[in-house]
């Protein structure tokens, strides 16, 4: 009895100390320091944080900052994440975030919900020189609040090797030659296309038909429309056949790789499958080729991209803007570009890029008619259990998969509004 | 604190019945009591700071509307009541069915891997403690091996194994069958041996009503088949861990109650039934509850393999309360998924005691 007290007291005395150390803390719900503390530069180190598709581009990211450095006298420390959702999150969470880092669409909506993140881009002379598939992904309540690093399109990969030995000519123009040329390039061991059996691989067919995912406002989902209902047949339709496989059933992590082995003739994927062909498939010969229209000729594609995260309240503001200025002039985004491959996401620098790169010129010319991925704060989940019932579409029912997904993302917007 | 607590310890009179007597510092117990106190102080004082405190602050976010941003102490930060557990099991949405789609998974993959893996474990026990078994050291070893590997790296060599084309279809494809598609299989086993014996719909009773957001008959679609490798997993690395608990156990029964066993005639079988098992009782509720615990919490191989895909068929409480605090940034609903689990874990457990102590003491009379 008499330990058991003590452990009750000792224990009421530690929790009120520890909780009172916590909410003592840099937290960001009370204090007002923000603006004047930015206003003012000073040359104490930043941190950029960022998740790295390998050692080229973490050896860019960390020339960049070196040179930024040398030019600024502001040091930083380049920090390449294993996991950098979470480690952002516990950053914000120890009110410490990194000054700069990588962020994605679907991420930039929580925080921007948050009201967390500094809408620079005003700030800056270049926040105009951006296609609009890739502003309007970094868009919060009508303000362009983080500047797109790079920029990503869906296109049509071709074996030619296949393509040759099948005896086709142009690359299919609509979804009737798609179909009619995924059918004359599958084989026994081979399907005629693969496409990521994810919204992020799927949502173009609803576009190409007509088709949209949400309102322009943002407010309203319209996945469960007829034209939507059409493309999802459209595309069981060619999976019943057979001629269009998902990655899973041939073995394969993502399509690319499917292609790459040549289970498939022809891949729908992003240009990330370029460098993932030249390290891992480098005798594979390949095309790249703008995606078929829709039935009614509606040209479409979706695009991906990360921005430049900076939070408002941080131990160096005016720094960490000057850092992301210094990243996105047309110079350092070619240097990125020439070092790990991505496109540059400024419209001077794309201009430049495709004259160094003209077979891969098919992305850029894509933008012009690109949608953004779904990005909605809070629909991680919605759009895992979307994702799971595209999975499995061949056996499913189109219009009740969208319906499902219809309500589950709506209710993440009506939850949040 | 230590100072505080010296304190009350020793203001504190001894409440049990007898002399009231008090006991101040410089009496012997009571210099023996402080020192205690003061050599447990840096133990206790790591266990608030990194146990107690951080329960408790997690216990506040369930309850709470904080976004991840700052302190959750922080002036901005509300206490919203029980909406968070609200909306995880009493409105019907998606929060709702995903929990009750981990709970399906993760039940269906305690009934089989807690069983089994002590089964296995006792089995294993038993045959490496025979005093006549050759090599001895090297099967010790050996089962033992898979609970020290780290899990990353088991995780992946499962990913092989079990592949479209890896080492498990290549062995059915041997015997003239059709492997499936392990980790892309979202069919529940139960479902595919009903659809096997002509039902393929459900009944209407079992698909009208439901429990956490899901029809009885989806509750009863048994473990998918991508959950199935993902059992093999478990019981292929827990076995051996538990195999080392039940062996020490096994050298500890006394050979002269086997002695007189055997001079009265008891088989080898009578002899495991009615002398060994009754005296690994307390090994057995050791693993039986180490093994519900590790079970109920399985996270590290979702994470690494499935990512609770297919169709959320391998989704567990601890992956979804993740992916929803880190993920979906509602971190309130994350805790509330972990407190959830928590209660579950903390009744099983209760309950799996009175079970086995009740055993204990119907046995004795």
């Amino acid at each position: 009895m008499r330990s058991k007290i003590a452990i009750a007291a000792l224990a009421a005395a530690g929790l009120a100390a520890v909780s009172t150390a916590c909410s003592s803390g840099n937290g960001f719900g009370s204090s007002s320091a923000s603006s004047s503390a930015a206003a003012a530069p000073n040359k104490s180190a930043l941190t950029l944080m960022f998740g790295s598709s390998g050692t080229a581009e973490t050896a860019a990211v960390q020339q960049a900052a070196k040179a930024f450095t040398k030019q600024s006298g502001i040091p930083v420390q380049v920090v390449a994440a294993s996991n950098l959702s979470q480690q952002v999150a516990q950053g914000f969470s120890g009110g410490t975030p990194p000054n700069v880092f990588y962020l994605d669409p679907l991420t930039f909506q929580n925080y921007a919900k948050d009201g967390v993140l500094d809408a620079y881009p005003s700030t800056l002379p270049n926040s105009g020189d951006f296609a609009s598939a890739l502003s309007q992904a970094f868009t919060y309540k009508s303000t362009f609040t983080c500047e797109p690093k790079d920029a990503s399109t869906l296109a049509l990969y071709v074996n030619t090797t296949d393509w040759q030995q099948a005896g086709l000519g142009a690359p299919p123009s609509n979804w009737t030659q798609l179909e009619a040329d995924a059918k004359k390039l599958t084989t026994g061991g081979r399907a005629g296309l693969t496409i990521d059996q994810t919204h992020s691989g799927i949502d173009e067919f609803l576009y190409q038909n007509g088709g949209t995912v949400t309102n322009a406002a943002g407010t309203k989902v319209e996945l469960d429309s007829s034209q939507n209902v059409a493309a999802l047949t459209f595309l069981k339709g060619m999976l019943n056949q057979g001629i269009m496989k998902f990655p899973s059933q041939v073995g394969a992590g993502f399509s690319g790789q499917a292609f790459g082995e040549n289970k498939a003739a022809m891949d729908i994927i992003g240009n990330w499958e370029n460098g993932a062909l030249q390290a891992d498939y480098p005798n594979v010969k390949f095309k790249v080729y703008p995606l078929p229209a829709g039935p009614s000729g509606t040209h479409a594609t979706l695009s991906f991209t990360n921005c430049w995260g900076v939070p408002k309240q941080q131990s160096n503001l005016a720094g960490a803007i000057e850092f992301v200025k210094f990243l996105t002039t047309s110079q350092q985004e070619m240097t990125f570009s020439k070092a790990f491959g991505v496109i540059p996401s400024l419209n001077t620098a794309q201009a430049q890029y495709v004259k160094t790169y003209p077979q891969y010129a098919t992305f850029v010319q894509e933008l012009a008619y690109a949608h953004p991925d779904i990005a909605i704060a809070g629909s991680t989940q919605a759009l895992s259990a979307f994702d799971s019932a595209l999975q499995q579409l061949a056996s499913g029912n189109p219009a009740s998969i969208l319906k499902t997904a219809q309500q589950n993302l709506q209710a993440v917007i009506n939850q949040g509004a | 604190m230590t100072v505080l607590a010296r304190r009350d310890s020793r203001a504190d009179p001894p409440a049990a019945g007898g002399i009231r007597a008090r006991r101040p510092l410089f009496t012997a117990r009571g210099r023996e009591a402080a020192a205690g106190w003061l050599m447990s102080a840096p133990v206790i004082v790591l266990l608030l700071v990194f146990l107690v405190a951080p329960i408790a602050m997690a216990a506040w976010v369930s309850v709470s509307d904080w976004n991840g941003i700052g302190s959750p102490f922080a002036s901005g930060v509300h206490a919203v009541g029980g909406r968070n557990y609200a909306a995880l099991l009493t409105q019907p949405g998606l929060p709702q069915q995903q929990l009750g789609e981990s709970l399906r998974n993760n039940v269906y993959y305690v009934i089989i891997v807690v069983p089994v893996q002590t089964a296995l474990a006792l089995g294993l026990a038993v045959i490496v403690s025979r005093k006549r078994l050759a090599g001895r050291g090297f099967f010790r070893t050996a089962y033992y091996f898979p609970s020290i590997t780290s899990s990353v790296a088991v995780s992946i060599l499962f990913l092989y194994i079990f592949g479209t084309s890896g080492v498990v279809n290549a062995i059915v494809g041997d015997l003239g069958g059709h492997g499936p598609n392990w980790f892309d299989d979202p069919n529940g086993v139960l479902h595919i041996i009903l659809s096997g014996l002509g039902v393929t719909t459900a009944p209407g009773a079992l698909a009208n009503h439901g429990f956490i957001g899901l029809s009885w008959w989806d509750w009863l679609a048994g473990p998918s088949v991508a959950m199935f490798a993902l059992i093999a997993l478990a019981i292929w690395t827990t076995s051996g861990t538990f195999m080392l608990i039940f062996l020490p156990a096994i050298y500890a029964i006394p050979s002269d109650i086997t002695e007189a066993a055997l001079m009265d005639g008891a088989n080898a079988w009578q002899r495991f039934r009615k002398i060994t098992l009754p005296m690994l009782r307390p090994a057995l509720f050791l693993v039986l509850t180490l093994g519900l615990i590790g079970t109920w919490q399985v996270f590290d191989q979702i994470y690494l393999i499935s990512q609770g895909n297919p169709a959320g068929t391998t989704l567990t409480p601890a992956y979804l309360s993740y992916l929803t605090s880190f993920g979906n940034q509602q971190w309130g609903q994350g805790a509330a998924i972990a407190f959830i689990l928590f209660a579950i874990i903390v009744v099983l457990a209760i309950a799996q005691r009175l079970i086995i102590s009740e055993r204990r003491a119907g046995g004795a009379s």
